[in-house]
Order: C-alpha cells, then sequence, then structure tokens
C-alpha cells in the first residue's frame, strides 16, 4: 500500500514569456505557492526532486545545478529525472516513491519549462546524422498516428475541433491556464491555418513558460492536512523502433493504466474515476487516450468525446483545467496533470472544480509516445 | 535618443560533436553507399529491421542476418507538413512519411514527391527516387524521395506484424 499523500500544489501563471522571472525566480514561485499550500517550511523538506524536459531546448545544461539555491536543495538529496514531455507525470511517481521508501518524510517536488528562452521545435527537428532532414517538431511526430486513429475508426473530423474547443472553454474557468480564448466555438478552430496535415493551428498545444510544484508527505504530516492520497501510481515505457508496437494504442500506455487501476482496486475506470487530467497536447489524443486507458472499448473513444463525456459536467471530465492544449510548460505539463487531480480530490480547484469528485486521475506521456506515468489520487486515506 | 532598456538578448552557441554510428548503422550505411537497403532479422521473432539498430526491442536480442531489401514499399501514415521548421530547409508544405518497405516489419519517415498532395493516402504503393551516383554517399539522403508507383493500394492489414 501506498503511504503517501500530496499536501500541498503550487503553479505559476502560465504565459508565453514570463520575462518578469528568471529561471531560478519561475520555480521559486511554483515552490512558494506550494510550501504555502501544505503549511510548511524549509527545515520540513527532507529532498528535492526535479524534473524538466530535454536540456536541449533552453540550453540551459544541468539546471538543477545552477538551480540548487532557487529549488532549496543546498545540502539536501537531489535528484533529477528525464522521460521528455512525460517528465513532469514521472517525477512526481519517482518524488512519492522516496517518501514510501521510509527514509524520506517529506519530498519537494518542481518541474518546470522556460520555452520563451528555448525553440522547441527547433530543438525537436534536428538534421539526423546520415538522414534526410525530415524531423518537424512534436505535431509533425504525431500526426500520422493521429491520421491512422481516424482512419482505423472512421472518426469525423470535428471530434478534434470539439476537442480543441472544449479544453479552452475550460482554461476560461483557470485564471493560471495560458490561452483564454473567449468566444471560441469549432468554426473557428476549422478556420485556422493547418500545420500538420490532419492537425490545425488551433488542434495543437501552445508554448508556455510555467512551474509546477507538489510537497509529498507521509501520514505524520498528511493527517493534518487537505491531502490527495495517493492510491497507485506507475512508469511503463517501450521501444520506440520495435516491430508490432502500435503507436495510436500503445502497449505501455495500456500496461500503466491496468497497473494503476490494480493498485487502486478500480475495476471500471469509466464509472469509478470522477475525473482526469490527461496529457493532451494535440486534440485526437484525447479519443485515442480514453480508449488507451481503457474508459471505453477500441474505435468507441471518439463517440464519447462526441457526446460530450468528457465535458466538466460530462460522465468522465478531462482537462477541467484547460490541460495541455491550454497550457504547456512542457516539462511541467505532466505535473501539472498530476497537480491537477490533487486539487480536484482536495476541492481546491476553484472555478473548474468537479462537483463531488473524490477520486481523480493524472497522466502524462512522453517522447515518441514510449514514455508513460500516471497516477490516481483519492481524498480517503 | 533615449537607450533602450534590454533585459534579454539572443545569443548563439554552438556545439559540435562527433558521431559513431556503431556496428549495425555502420553495416547499413556502407550498403547504402552502393544503392542497396539491407536490412536485420531477428533469430527469435523474424521481425525485420531497416534501418537496423543491431538488436530486436521486442526480444532483447542481437540481429545479425542481414537481407536485402527492394527500394519499394507503402504508406503507412503520413502528414503534411505546411508550417516552416526552424532549422530545416524544406519548403512546405511537403509530405513526410512512415514509408514500410516490402518485407520490413518497421517504417522509418521520408518524402513523397511527384504527386499531388490530395492523392496521398494511407497503403499507397511508392518507390524510392535514388539520387544520380555519383552523389551517393553513407546516407539515406541517397534517396530523394519516394513516388507513388500506380499500383493498387494495400490493406492497411498488412502493416501489422506478424510473428
Amino acid at each position: 500500500m501506498i503511504e503517501a499523500a500530496v499536501i500541498g500544489v503550487g503553479q505559476t501563471k502560465y504565459e508565453a514569456k514570463r520575462r518578469d522571472v528568471s529561471m531560478g525566480g519561475l520555480v521559486r514561485k511554483a515552490i512558494d505557492k506550494a510550501m504555502l499550500a501544505a503549511d510548511v517550511d524549509w527545515d520540513a523538506i527532507d529532498a528535492v526532486i526535479l524534473g524538466k524536459a530535454p536540456d536541449m531546448f533552453e540550453g540551459v545544461m544541468m539546471p538543477e545545478l545552477s538551480l540548487v539555491d532557487a529549488i532549496g536543495a543546498n545540502g539536501k538529496p537531489l535528484l533529477r529525472v528525464h522521460t521528455a514531455g512525460s517528465v513532469g507525470g514521472s517525477t512526481a511517481v519517482i518524488a512519492a516513491s522516496h517518501v514510501c521508501s521510509g527514509n524520506f518524510d517529506t519530498v519537494l517536488t518542481i518541474t518546470y519549462e522556460k520555452q520563451s528562452e528555448s525553440n522547441a521545435t527547433w530543438a525537436l527537428s534536428p538534421k539526423y546524422p546520415y538522414s534526410p532532414h525530415i524531423n518537424a517538431g512534436a505535431g509533425g511526430y504525431f500526426a500520422p498516428y493521429m491520421r491512422e486513429y481516424i482512419r482505423r475508426y472512421d472518426a469525423p473530423e470535428n471530434i478534434g475541433w470539439k476537442v480543441a474547443v472544449k479544453d479552452r472553454l475550460n482554461a476560461l474557468k483557470n485564471p493560471l491556464a495560458h490561452l483564454q480564448i473567449p468566444g471560441i466555438d469549432e468554426n473557428m478552430v476549422a478556420e485556422t491555418p493547418m500545420l500538420w496535415d490532419p492537425l490545425r493551428y488551433l488542434e495543437s498545444c501552445p508554448s508556455s513558460d510555467g512551474a509546477c510544484a507538489m510537497i509529498i508527505s507521509n501520514k505524520k504530516l498528511a493527517y493534518s492536512r487537505n491531502a490527495a492520497w495517493i492510491k497507485g501510481m506507475a512508469v511503463r515505457s517501450e521501444g520506440t523502433l520495435s516491430a508490432g508496437r502500435d503507436e495510436v494504442n500503445p502497449q505501455g500506455g495500456q500496461d500503466c493504466a491496468k497497473d494503476i487501476y490494480d493498485q487502486a482496486g478500480i475495476t471500471n475506470p469509466f464509472k469509478e474515476i470522477d475525473c482526469a487530467e490527461i496529457y493532451v497536447p494535440f486534440s485526437w489524443y484525447e479519443p485515442m487516450w480514453l480508449e488507451n486507458l481503457h474508459f471505453c472499448d477500441l474505435g468507441e473513444g471518439w463517440k464519447l468525446t462526441e457526446r460530450g463525456a468528457t465535458e466538466i459536467e460530462g460522465e468522465i471530465p478531462f482537462n477541467m483545467s484547460g490541460g495541455v492544449l491550454s497550457s504547456n510548460p512542457i516539462g511541467a505539463s505532466g505535473m501539472i496533470r498530476f497537480g491537477e487531480a490533487c486539487l480536484q480530490v482536495t476541492n481546491q480547484a476553484g472555478d473548474h472544480q468537479v462537483d463531488g469528485a473524490n477520486v481523480a486521475m493524472g497522466h502524462a506521456y512522453g517522447g515518441a509516445a514510449q514514455f508513460f506515468a500516471m497516477w490516481i489520487v483519492s481524498n480517503k486515506k | 535618443m533615449t537607450e533602450e532598456k534590454k533585459d534579454f538578448f539572443v545569443s548563439n552557441i554552438s556545439l559540435s560533436y562527433q558521431y559513431t554510428a556503431g556496428n549495425a548503422t555502420t553495416r547499413f550505411l556502407n550498403k547504402v553507399a552502393e544503392g542497396k537497403l539491407v536490412a536485420q532479422k531477428c533469430p527469435k521473432c523474424s521481425a525485420v529491421y531497416v534501418p537496423p539498430r543491431g538488436s530486436c526491442p521486442r526480444c532483447g536480442v542481437a540481429t545479425e542476418e542481414e537481407l536485402e531489401l527492394p527500394d519499394t514499399g507503402a504508406v503507412e501514415s503520413f502528414t503534411i507538413v505546411h508550417i516552416p521548421i526552424p532549422g530545416n530547409p524544406i519548403v512546405p508544405p511537403y509530405v513526410s512519411a512512415m514509408i514500410r518497405l516490402d518485407g520490413a516489419d518497421i517504417s522509418f519517415l521520408h518524402l513523397i514527391q511527384e504527386i499531388d498532395l490530395a492523392d496521398i493516402r494511407i497503403g499507397m504503393r511508392v518507390q524510392a527516387v535514388w539520387k544520380d551516383r555519383s552523389e551517393w554517399g553513407t546516407t539515406l539522403e541517397n534517396i530523394k524521395w519516394f513516388k507513388p508507383t500506380g499500383e493498387a493500394d494495400v490493406d492497411p492489414s498488412v502493416f501489422k506484424f506478424k510473428e
């Protein structure tokens, strides 16, 4: 059994350019908010776990070292986590594992990205040696898989537009969300330029600056606080260049979800999970992950989206905060999903709160859709 | 004249590195330099890898057996890139496609040209268009792009791996 709970979540405002703060200032803003929410001081922090997407994004190598003062890790155990876009999720799982180990009572975990000091699309589109220069950013990589999903299940093209609209309407209820687009509708999305066919501009995530921090502790502190108890957590990865790999429905994602449901005693995720923050950086990943995470049968995901099941008042709300489609500080994007799940079950999500949310899921994926991290949190010990 | 306050500036840096291709890729590229596409086969599950990486991720074993594949195949999936990619010289729109060579069990990305963009589809048969032999080197850039062969499309179920 997992003996760890999230007792504080801190997030910065997500924006295209946070020129008011350095990287150190950015991470510290999130940490200060998390510590305030957790009602703990630096004396309580036994270790610090930092996650960030590839160093090539900002060109700052091993930033955990230069940030050591900003993250309060001086003289404390410090670990850096790398799993590309899923890193925010993996970092949360690894931080919680440190608490479960029994060697640390309370761990601070922090993730961030300052995309304004970088060009992630450039960093994701290098010319590999001895190959033609084909790489075209994350959207260019994932678009063929979305096309294959659409073909396989004969999904209508407006499903992608619906997801894009739904997540941005949710973002209007989250003052921290980067994109605020009042009046967005399917026509507006459909009229934006095609970037990576079949993906249009408003079906893609933005580039954001931001940080997310959490305080994870054992029952000594958590019993006296409004805590989100971790009921199941896991990470999985799979080989990208493996024969038989199904990029539309990766085995790693299926197995990771099954693992956390088993740990949490969940047999029917659609019925037993009240809401979920799922990593959807491009619109079509909502129906794809509905299926991959066993919320429905194969080919049924787009029908759930179509009938509004994933809206904030639907049967299985997805991305109440606006999701990655509304805020994308890449390194933090996974942890935001995990932290938002905690805010939901502790009734701290403000205007995007799902009424009566007791059990919530956080999810992240990354790399070539080969890294997965997930957890289930509940307000009951 | 007032001096503009600057708290942000762009500073270009460069990083040079030496790339070691490794045994499997070296063998593959030396054959590509002769205009041949040589795959490697898993001794356990018989999966055929091109380009080969020297091992089968499914079985965790080394792939030693080599076999030459034709330069024909089919489109497993694709995207049409409409935006300029920083650092990439190719002018959009262009097609980036997952090409599955005949006899291979994984796809690799390459360009498709000599076709109307609206006509590209999953399952379409394609063939490599090679540069002039005098320009060949140890690189997949020896293939300029793939073009449609005009044959009937394959059913996408052929892309499923059968052990």
